[in-house]
């Protein structure tokens, strides 16, 4: 074990570590955000409603990550009219297409989740809120969502953690996030164990501090009630 | 129709590869995870350590990471293990089996789970009456534990499989002529990425779609006996 | 259809893949990229072609030695010799001397230089004045991008590829604004149809560029058998055969 080779690059991997944050960061937000709709349209009584966010779902869930970064940044360029269009700015970017990929699959891992939540919300709950008078939209934004966010939280924490690992293939589209930097940096001075293992480290520090930020949050949601 | 310039043949046969690491890999994780959830709720402390450390550490790391560090670590380990019993020389493990080995050794973690879940459904009377009767440990794990553990573990093992045959995509960087990889390798050839790519997870929706089928098929034949009420 | 087959049964008998150590030794296994037209890559049959398939075929051929071909990423392909997953590198690799302090190298058995590839219509030039602040990609792991690393790593944008093929199709989307690659997988994709926009950019910023096949350290009995079959092969004229096959000039 070269310990010297995973001192000197501590810097550069701590720079990647930044990246690999900020890329979970900006996606899990984006992707929670448009989770909500998906879910509520996925739990809709019409089937004409449901048909897309479940093929959206389908897809994303039923396809390799991998692939789907491929198919936004080299895929998507394939074509000159997207080359030519008001989109390309962002697409011509892997920093974005990386973020673009990650969205869409978190956000239909994160629906489906919140429509196990959705519909786990006791019924009794939702009928008080009928009979109080409260309208449709009163009644999801104060009842059923805080209700369902608190029931998804601990599956919610493990997709989190899949995010954080999903990240890793970045590295594949020229982005040198923790990944990427390690495999730079080995190509440099061919110590593929030393700095792998150094680069897990990295990420089981990331995970526990996930884990732990996510555990206070719960106890939090918990608190208020 | 898109045009595949002459690479369907092998595209069919990388599907064919990820089914088959996705398999194989399943079954070591599977074992892996019939090894440690035991020790999970084992009443000896060090063994509940040693399967806590393995399921807390692996389920933090990326998968891509696991299976370059088996890809490019364990010949140095291995080599070195056996030079140290004296049957030195050459050791090298093909990326198809470094891959197996590594998502193999990756989803253990999360089998650990599931089935350390399902051992503490069965009730205790059972194991105490097999045991009442004379039964032995091997005996009443393979007649009265195993059985049920598969009845009540098969819907998240099924899960798992899924995630795991889309995470085999991973094995490409190390080589391994999957589907993905030959998608990579169409695309370098024709210069036409969305084409390949897309293909590629055509067959992926249809493989998911196949084994979720054949999922459906295993839980139900686990749950025969059993009326939906009472499981 | 045939490979197909022939994958299934290596799955089936994948205990004999997990514990193939020893027992293949006799085999020499080369490793290759298969990503990097028009020296090596994999066709629509899924088998190697290319100018290094073919000089390593006629160097085993030369040298009697049964060879099996093994593909890996660039980035890992000096950790996989060193590991052990093959014998011997033939993938257009250039000797640098950090390589040379981590393998062995044989004698070159060809040449090349580097040079910058750019859009037609721009006017970019080989000067750190005129590619400042410009996106410049180069495949991970190789004399080009270390070339841009150490002389224009402070003003130019370094993109980084895992192959170089995906290093031309972002050239060709616009996502960078130039390639710093071998002049001669340039001059392959300059001829072909994504290439035709493209071209050549200023004289080469490189050009001792020596391609030999590398071997783990201290295997020189290799290195010498290798050297004997090269020489063997340019003497015979097998190596201009293959050459006339891919360039109408001497690469040697």
């Amino acid at each position: 074990m070269n310990w010297q080779v995973i001192i000197d690059s501590l810097p550069e991997l701590a720079q990647g570590a930044l990246l690999t944050l900020e890329l979970i960061f900006i996606s899990g937000v984006l992707g929670l955000i448009l989770a909500i709709p998906i879910a509520l349209g996925r739990v809709s009584t019409s089937w004409t409603v449901r048909a897309a966010p479940y093929a959206f779902i389908f897809f994303f869930r039923g396809t390799p990550l991998l692939v789907q970064i491929f198919l936004v940044y080299y895929g998507l360029s394939q074509f000159e009219f997207i080359r030519e269009s008001f989109a390309w700015p962002v697409l011509r970017e892997a920093y974005w297409c990386a973020i673009i990929a990650f969205t869409l699959n978190t956000s239909a891992y994160t629906a489906e989740i919140l429509r196990g939540a959705i519909q786990a919300v006791p019924t009794g709950e939702v009928e008080a809120a009928k009979a109080i008078g409260m309208g449709r939209w009163l009644r999801l934004r104060r009842v059923i969502l805080p209700r369902a966010f608190r029931i998804a939280l601990p599956a919610y924490s493990n997709e989190v953690i899949l995010m954080l690992k999903g990240s890793a293939l970045a590295s594949t589209i020229t982005l040198l996030d923790l990944t990427g930097m390690a495999r730079t940096i080995i190509a440099e001075t061919y110590m593929p164990i030393e700095l792998f293992l150094a680069a897990g480290a990295f990420y089981l520090v990331i995970a526990a501090v996930l884990l732990q930020g996510l555990r206070l949050v719960e106890k939090h949601l918990h608190g208020v009630s | 129709m898109i045009d595949l310039h002459g690479f369907g043949a092998q595209l069919l046969s990388g599907a064919l590869i990820t089914l088959e690491l996705g398999v194989l890999s399943m079954a070591v994780a599977i074992l892996l995870g019939l090894v440690f959830a035991p020790m999970k709720v084992a009443p000896l402390a060090p063994l509940r350590w040693v399967a806590t450390a393995y399921t807390t550490v692996v389920r933090g790391l990326p998968e891509l990471l696991v299976i370059l560090l088996v890809y490019f670590g364990a010949s140095r380990v291995l080599g070195g293990f056996l030079e140290s019993i004296g049957q030195g020389g050459a050791f090298e493990l093909s990326p198809f089996a470094a891959g197996m080995i590594a998502l193999g050794f990756a989803y253990g973690a999360y089998t650990t789970e599931a089935i350390r879940g399902a051992l503490l459904e069965i009730p205790r009377g059972q194991i105490e009456a097999a045991r009442a009767i004379g039964m032995g440990g091997w005996l009443t794990f393979r007649r009265i534990i195993l059985p049920q553990l598969w009845r009540i573990s098969l819907p998240a093992l099924g899960n798992l499989f899924l995630a795991l045959l889309k995470d085999t995509a991973l094995v490409s960087v190390i080589g391994v002529e999957d589907l993905t990889r030959e998608a990579a390798i169409a695309t370098g050839f024709t210069k036409e990425p969305f084409t390949f790519y897309f293909a590629a997870t055509v067959l992926y929706l249809c493989l998911t779609v196949l084994c979720v089928i054949g999922i459906h098929y295993s839980e139900k034949l686990a749950g025969r006996g059993y009326s939906r009420g009472t499981t | 259809m045939m490979k197909i087959f022939r994958q299934v049964i290596a799955g089936a008998a994948f205990v004999a893949v997990l514990f193939s150590g020893p027992a293949m030794a006799e085999k020499l296994r080369i490793g290759t990229e298969g990503a990097y037209p028009p020296f090596n890559q994999i066709g629509p049959d899924g088998e190697l072609q290319g100018f290094d398939i073919d000089i390593a075929k006629a160097l085993c051929e030369e040298m009697n030695r049964d060879c099996v071909f093994v593909t890996q990423d660039w980035d890992g392909i000096i950790p996989g010799l060193l590991a052990n997953k093959y014998d011997a590198i033939i993938a257009s690799m250039s000797i640098t001397p950090e390589r040379d302090k981590a393998v062995d190298f044989t004698n070159r058995y060809y040449s090349n230089k580097l040079r910058f590839v750019a859009k037609k219509s721009s006017n970019i030039k080989p000067t750190k004045e005129s590619l400042k602040g410009k996106t410049v990609g180069a495949q991970r792991a190789t004399i080009s991008s270390q070339w841009l690393k150490e002389n224009m790593g402070d003003i130019v944008d370094i993109k980084l590829y895992d192959t170089q093929e995906n290093a031309f199709l972002d050239l060709d989307t616009g996502r960078a604004d130039a390639v710093l690659a071998d002049m001669l997988v340039a001059y392959e994709w300059l001829n072909s149809d994504a290439g035709k926009q493209f071209e050549f950019k200023g004289e080469a910023v490189y050009s001792g560029d020596k391609i030999a096949i590398a071997v783990r350290e201290g295997n020189q009995k290799l290195v010498r058998e290798f050297n004997k079959a090269i020489k063997a092969i340019r003497e015979d004229g097998t190596y201009a055969k293959i050459n006339a096959k891919y360039f109408p000039f001497d690469i040697y």
